[in-house]
């Protein structure tokens, strides 16, 4: 495979063809934001808080799609690309409620500065009440920043089920399945693989919901069992979080050959028979 | 895939409609499997049909929608996504209007204040302009005299191509197709044209990518979705002289090796679209066209006019911008090579091809001013003689390029119309839209249209624009209530900033271009 050679911040680096910027930011070690960005699902470029200052470019390119060319001159932190994440960043946080991103998320804001209060009090939110609407997983769109993700996993690049999708149009766009029917109605199979790619809490396990309503949940103290899914041959990877001696979430981990971080309804849910044995 | 629906029937009426666009379906036959492949390549009519649905039964239901889903294979979620994202379609009885009353900057101007007023419907030469969809009214249109590019506008027959050829139409085609090709492509590049829908890319390369393009088939697509306020140049065209946009498509085919083509005429242009329909369809009997060319509707979404946005609206998507690169001269509509060119892009050929051509353009002058309507006027012709042709009188100041544009104050008129000396102070041609405010108007209002359109008209793919047209029309709003401080310019330049640096197209890396330069340089908005 052929290599190109660019530069970005000034060190030159080699990158393999087809690859993107941020593949060749990660192999330097230039730490990157990416909300919208999952290595298992296919860019969709949405969120910019990637973007990056390419010379000779007008206006500032994603680096999780921007593929590499020969001689490209790459800047990651200039004030530009810092003013233009940290917009992002804001605009997100004075509109949706991102206090279960993960740390990383919270890493970012504080080192690009952002102040989401300072477009002040009045600022319109996407704030709406949880959808609660079957046993198994929940949809809290208060924390949705629309990075089209659980759409993707749950189309071409998982599951091809499509039981939802982005409806309606600007600040009022949302992820809805067809006339916001409920999901027991709709197309879904409970796989959970839009919950697996969320990175803001938006879809959560009913078990976490519940637990955090209660004021149980306690991620300090759960432990994650590495194990193989019981139901069939195929051998997936999972990830049992437990706390108290119970399991109250699964994943599986992007990295794993077998899954790519997806799973089906069984391996994803169907864990209560480990907990019913014991009792 | 499995299609799930579970919204009831649709009724004989709703059936009709879809069947009608896609034939009736294959009888019921258990041994055999439908949909599929075959299904899922109609996709791209999924705007039709619900056009055909919302034409004839006034609304857009579950079960009609449902069952068009099924005959096209289309998971509903998916479907459910791309009617709500246009603001034509109506998802609840009683919603679906038929009578448009405009509101938009020009509209608002000259005294518009409906309840329910839509976004401009490019009918600013009669202001304020109202569109009832079941009477297309005939249009004048002012003419300034000497023009080249609406020389047979009003004086031709749009309704008669023998009118037309009388009038010099087919000329252009006729010597193409002796010359061939190539030369063709040698004359449009070396005439110099600059691309007439905003972006200025210069046509003679965008036709010589394209006729490389090794992948095939390539197709061509004529960008008729004008929907910048202010501008209307394009229908003026397409009405008084449709068989020329299809002369200037036949030549771009035959010369780019086109095999399929399409012309997406924005959905408040009836009578364009009707009369394009009729001068393709005469075109391609009298063997004057070569390849079939597809009238496309939009269906109320400015977004549709940016290319890519466009492509996925005739493939039957939601119509939001593609990631550039790739772009459309390699990875195109349906992923394919595509030539896409603005109206007046188009029209411009056949005079290089005839040996006319002269570095004019058109611009549509509006607002208040005598004469509103389009003008040919040669470019670097200074503003002010342009303003001067229209009747204006006093002037507050002057939008340039419609609501992506930027504002022109009073001592700046002399600057020249073209893509430098606009350039030099800042500004920009853009569509050509010129909207004229005298001495009386409210710019505060006209600010809040602004802002409010962007808003309205945002497709919701990127945060910068989601979120910061959304902004920036609450910051305006609580300035233009309290009186407004300097931290509030400062966070609107800061949103501006990031528009325009990382929004993926050029709405959002527009969107606050008008809004900039007005509280930069009108007085009144001075904090």
């Amino acid at each position: 495979m052929s290599e190109v050679a660019l530069t970005i911040d000034g060190r030159e680096v080699l990158a393999r063809k087809g690859t993107t910027i941020l593949d060749a930011c990660r192999r330097l070690g230039v730490d990157t934001p990416t909300l919208c960005q999952l290595d298992n699902l296919t860019p969709v470029n949405v969120c910019r808080v990637c973007v990056v200052e390419l010379e000779g470019a007008r206006v500032l390119v994603p680096a999780c799609s921007r593929k590499v060319e020969e001689g490209m001159k790459v800047a990651t932190d200039s004030e530009r690309v810092r003013h233009s994440r940290r917009l992002v960043l804001e605009l997100l946080a004075s509109s949706v409620d991102m206090s279960l991103t993960s740390r990383q998320v919270h890493g970012w804001m504080d080192r690009y500065g952002a102040e989401p209060s300072r477009f002040g009090p009045q600022a319109a939110t996407v704030s709406q009440p949880v959808k609660v609407d079957n046993d198994l997983y929940v949809r809290d769109y208060s924390r949705c920043i629309l990075c089209y993700k659980c759409v993707e996993a749950c189309g071409v690049d998982a599951q091809n089920t499509f039981a939802i999708a982005v409806a309606g149009r600007g600040f009022d766009s949302h992820i809805s399945t067809e006339f916001d029917t409920p999901l027991p109605d709709s197309a879904c199979v409970y796989c959970g693989n839009c919950i697996g790619v969320c990175p803001t809490g938006a879809l959560m396990f009913k078990s976490e919901h519940d637990m955090r309503a209660a004021g149980s949940w306690m991620e300090s103290q759960q432990t994650v069992t590495e194990t193989v899914c019981p139901y069939c041959g195929v051998g997936c990877m999972l990830e049992l979080h437990v706390q108290d001696n119970s399991i109250v979430k699964v994943t599986s981990p992007l990295d794993s050959s077998v899954t790519s971080g997806h799973l089906c309804v069984k391996g994803r849910f169907g864990f209560q028979f480990v907990q019913k044995r014991r009792q | 895939m499995d299609i799930r629906t579970t919204g009831g029937p649709a009724t004989i009426e709703e059936m009709a409609a879809v069947d009608g666009v896609l034939g009736e379906p294959a009888p019921a036959d258990h041994r055999v499997v439908h949909g599929g492949r075959a299904a899922r390549s109609q996709r791209h009519m999924l705007l039709p049909i619900l056009h055909e649905i919302q034409d004839r039964v006034g609304w857009v239901s579950r079960g009609a929608l449902e069952y068009a889903c099924r005959r096209l294979s289309i998971p509903p979620a998916e479907a459910y996504g791309v009617v709500s994202f246009y603001a034509r379609f109506a998802l609840e009885p009683g919603r679906a209007r038929t009578v448009h009353v405009c509101d938009d900057i020009v509209c608002q101007l000259v005294g518009a204040q409906p309840e329910h007023g839509v976004n401009c419907l490019g009918l600013c030469d009669r202001a304020p302009a109202t569109l009832d969809e079941k009477q297309a009214p005939e249009r004048a249109s002012v003419r300034y005299p000497g023009s080249r590019l609406l020389r047979r506008v009003g004086i031709v027959d749009p309704e008669s191509i023998d009118s037309y050829s009388e009038h010099g139409g087919f000329k252009a085609l006729r010597r193409a197709r002796e010359i061939g090709a190539e030369q063709v492509i040698r004359e449009v590049t070396e005439s110099k044209l600059l691309g007439r829908g905003g972006a200025a890319f210069p046509t003679g390369r965008k036709w010589e990518s394209v006729a490389k393009a090794e992948m095939h088939p390539h197709y061509l697509v004529c960008n008729a979705d004008e929907s910048e306020p202010g501008t209307f140049k394009d229908r003026v065209l397409m009405e008084g002289d449709p068989f020329a946009v299809v002369e200037a498509m036949a030549i771009a085919a035959m010369t780019t090796g086109c095999d399929r083509g399409y012309i997406y005429i924005r959905d408040e242009y009836p009578l364009a679209r009707n009369r394009i329909a009729h001068a393709i369809a005469q075109s391609r009997a009298a063997g004057l066209l070569d390849i079939d060319v597809e009238v496309r509707r939009g269906a109320g979404a400015y977004i549709c006019g940016e290319e890519t946005a466009l492509f996925n609206s005739i493939e039957g998507k939601r119509g939001e911008p593609r990631n550039k690169p790739p772009f459309p001269v390699e990875v195109g509509l349906f992923g394919r090579p595509t030539l896409v060119n603005n109206v007046e892009t188009l029209i411009n050929v056949l005079d290089i091809v005839n040996g006319e051509f002269a570095e004019t353009r058109l611009f549509c002058v509006s607002g208040q001013v005598k004469h509103p309507g389009v003008y040919d006027i040669p470019l670097s012709t200074p503003l002010r003689e342009l303003l001067e042709l229209a009747g204006a009188g006093s002037i507050q100041a002057v939008l340039l390029g419609g609501a992506a544009g930027s504002f022109v104050m009073p001592k700046q008129l002399d600057v020249p119309l073209s893509f430098e000396g606009t350039r030099a102070i800042g500004a920009t041609l853009g569509s050509g839209a010129v909207i004229v405010f005298d001495e009386t108007a409210d710019m505060k209002r006209a600010l809040m249209r602004i802002a409010r359109f962007f808003r309205d008209e945002s497709c919701g793919q990127c945060v910068p624009c989601r979120v910061g047209t959304k902004r920036q029309e609450e910051i305006l709003d609580r300035m233009f209530a309290n009186g407004g401080s300097q931290a509030d310019v400062a966070l609107l330049g800061d949103i501006a900033q990031a528009m325009r640096d990382a929004s993926i197209c050029g709405l959002g890396q527009t969107a606050a271009n008008a809004i900039a330069s007005g509280l930069q340089q009108l007085p009144v908005l001075n904090v």
